[in-house]
């Protein structure tokens, strides 16, 4: 029942895409993110469209992939869109009771919209070509100049990798428990919001237990194998930057020079108003 | 109290392109009082089975029927059907939750709506079957030991008094003696109670002990189903799919090759016991030839 949720969403192809260095692509979505709130002219936002299009078809995942992310922000994405659309100040062209819609409003709707579906696109392609494990791994290494203000990034990053693994074990045994108790009678779905509450109770106490005993269980293997922190800890598969990789941060200095070059051209040349 | 189950299929993800069968073209009817083993490797679909004949899990296609009626029927009770064909699960102390054992032991009636004089009359009589001495019972159930927890989770579906019960290696991961415990108490359930047992398990030789009839599954298919004498003499077919026959069974294989003229099917050690004696006392009346003692030698 419980075992459909699908977590971390890996699309397993091989592609460009996946083969590049996760510190690339997390600095690359980071690029991309920042570039999406410095856009703000039709043309900026065609050149952004080239950049992720590119992304996209580089990743070699189905489309219909990357926007099943979208269905989750549906209701987010209407909500901040009425509200651009009838609260904007501006040049009226359709009154509805208080409700009025103006010219700038639908611009601002509208690329309101854009950015936020790109944004969630955009990181799906990360998502869809990383594993966790790749992905906490170049956090750890991409991050390891905070270590030097003391920040102890490697201890998170093992804690977010262990995090990771533990989440389908967690869901199986929810599973089990759940069925352990309906075997005996529980009901989990009938009653009111507190019974439902006091009913997770038989679900909730072992499954705490449980996790607690993997816990030390695991804590328990990791130092009768000598863990003791990032201290000198080698990988048996160490991130290397490769050719690609290179060409890839070209790529990102060119992309953010052309976004933020449009800034400056449009407000010189007065063509295009501003939106945003 | 009969189980009947009739052409189960069970899918894995139907519709995706993970589709996989988890039982094929399952049928077997249990009838009363009958002491079922249900062996099998490790994913041969013996935990998904069980979880059908209670209701947890619906058959992608095939029918169920307790007592002759349809369990997949509209407005047939699933909660009461749980209560009647009681499910023990593997390592069912990972299910405990309450404060104190007794309290925990009545979940289960009180999930079936009886007063409290009555949930706690059952609780008691469960606390009693599985032989847990009283002294425990109101202490949490975290200060046990393995084998006292996993009596007080099989007391917790004993208290719903089922007519079926259901065990997935109840066993596992427990020393001898409370492994032998368990079981025992499982054969007076069975001898005095008169309940149905179906018994997951790996051990052969307390299959061989305890069953009256062995259902074998193997990739989600039924292939054996008979009497335990019946299902070890295809040993060489058990080992393909990765079962065996009981010890006991290739030792008095071996010696009947060695010219010792022990009986066939022999499948438990009190038998192959008895055996050996009747063989001794023939001959001891011959002053105990010296051959067979050779024989005897060799193995």
């Amino acid at each position: 029942m419980i075992r459909e949720i699908t977590l971390g969403q890996y699309y397993p192809v091989d592609s460009v895409l996946h083969r590049m260095d996760p510190r690339t692509k997390l600095f690359g979505t980071m690029v991309f993110i920042v570039s999406l709130f410095l856009a703000d002219s039709l043309a900026a936002y065609g050149i952004v469209t080239v950049f992720l299009a590119t992304a996209v078809v580089l990743s070699r995942v189905p489309f219909g992939f990357m926007v099943r992310g979208l269905k989750a922000m549906i209701f987010l994405l209407l909500i901040s869109v009425s509200f651009n659309l009838f609260l904007t100040p501006g040049t009226e062209i359709f009154r509805f009771g208080f409700l009025k819609i103006t010219w700038e409003g639908i611009r601002l709707a509208g690329f309101m919209a854009l950015r936020l579906i790109y944004l969630v696109i955009g990181s799906s392609v990360m998502t869809l070509t990383t594993t966790p494990n790749q992905l906490t791994d170049g956090l750890e290494k991409g991050l390891r100049l905070l270590k030097k203000v003391g920040v102890p990034v490697h201890e998170v990053s093992m804690m977010m990798s262990i995090a990771l693994r533990f989440i389908p074990i967690l869901v199986e045994e929810t599973d089990k428990i759940m069925k352990a108790q309906m075997a005996r009678g529980a009901d989990f779905e009938s009653g009111n919001l507190i019974q439902k509450a006091r009913n997770m109770v038989p679900l909730l106490v072992p499954l705490f237990i449980s996790a607690f005993r993997r816990a030390t269980d695991l804590a328990m293997a990791m130092e009768a194998r000598c863990y003791h922190g990032g201290e000198g800890r080698t990988k048996m598969k160490p991130l290397r930057y490769e050719r690609r990789d290179g060409m890839a941060y070209l790529v990102y200095l060119l992309y953010l020079g052309a976004v933020i070059g449009m800034r400056y051209f449009h407000v010189a040349a007065g063509m295009m108003p501003k939106i945003a | 109290m009969s189980i009947k189950a009739e052409h189960i299929n069970y899918l894995y993800g139907e519709g995706t392109a993970f589709e996989q069968y988890a039982l094929k073209d399952v049928s077997f009817e249990i009838r009363d009082g009958q002491f079922i083993g249900l062996i099998g490797h490790t994913g041969s679909g013996k935990s998904t089975l069980i979880q059908h004949l209670n209701g947890l899990l619906k058959a992608s296609s095939g029918k169920i029927y307790y007592n002759g009626e349809d369990i997949y029927q509209d407005n047939y009770d699933r909660k009461s059907l749980r209560s009647k064909v009681g499910l023990v699960f593997q390592y069912p102390e990972h299910q405990l939750f309450e404060i104190d054992v007794f309290s925990d032991v009545c979940f289960g009636p009180k999930n079936q709506g009886f007063s409290k004089e009555e949930v706690e009359s059952r609780a008691r009589e469960a606390l009693m079957q599985v032989r847990l001495e009283e002294r425990f019972w109101h202490q949490s159930p975290f200060e046990l030991s393995g084998g006292q927890k996993r009596r007080v989770a099989i007391a917790g579906v004993l208290a719903m008094r089922p007519e079926v019960l259901i065990l997935d290696e109840p066993t596992a991961g427990l020393d001898p003696r409370g492994r032998d415990e368990i079981l025992e108490e499982i054969a007076v359930l069975h001898r005095e109670r008169g309940m149905s047992i179906i018994l997951v398990s790996h051990s052969m030789e307390d299959i061989a002990r305890y069953a009256d009839r062995i259902l074998v599954m193997n990739h989600g298919e039924k292939v054996f189903d008979a009497p335990p004498k019946e299902v070890f003499r295809h040993d060489k077919e058990l080992e393909q799919i990765g079962l065996a026959a009981p010890q006991v069974t290739y030792v008095a294989r071996r010696l009947r090759e060695q010219g010792i003229p022990m009986p066939e099917d022999i499948t438990t050690v009190e038998e192959a016991k008895k055996a050996i004696l009747v063989l001794f006392d023939r001959r001891g009346k011959k002053s105990m030839s010296n051959d067979s003692r050779k024989a005897g030698d060799k193995i």
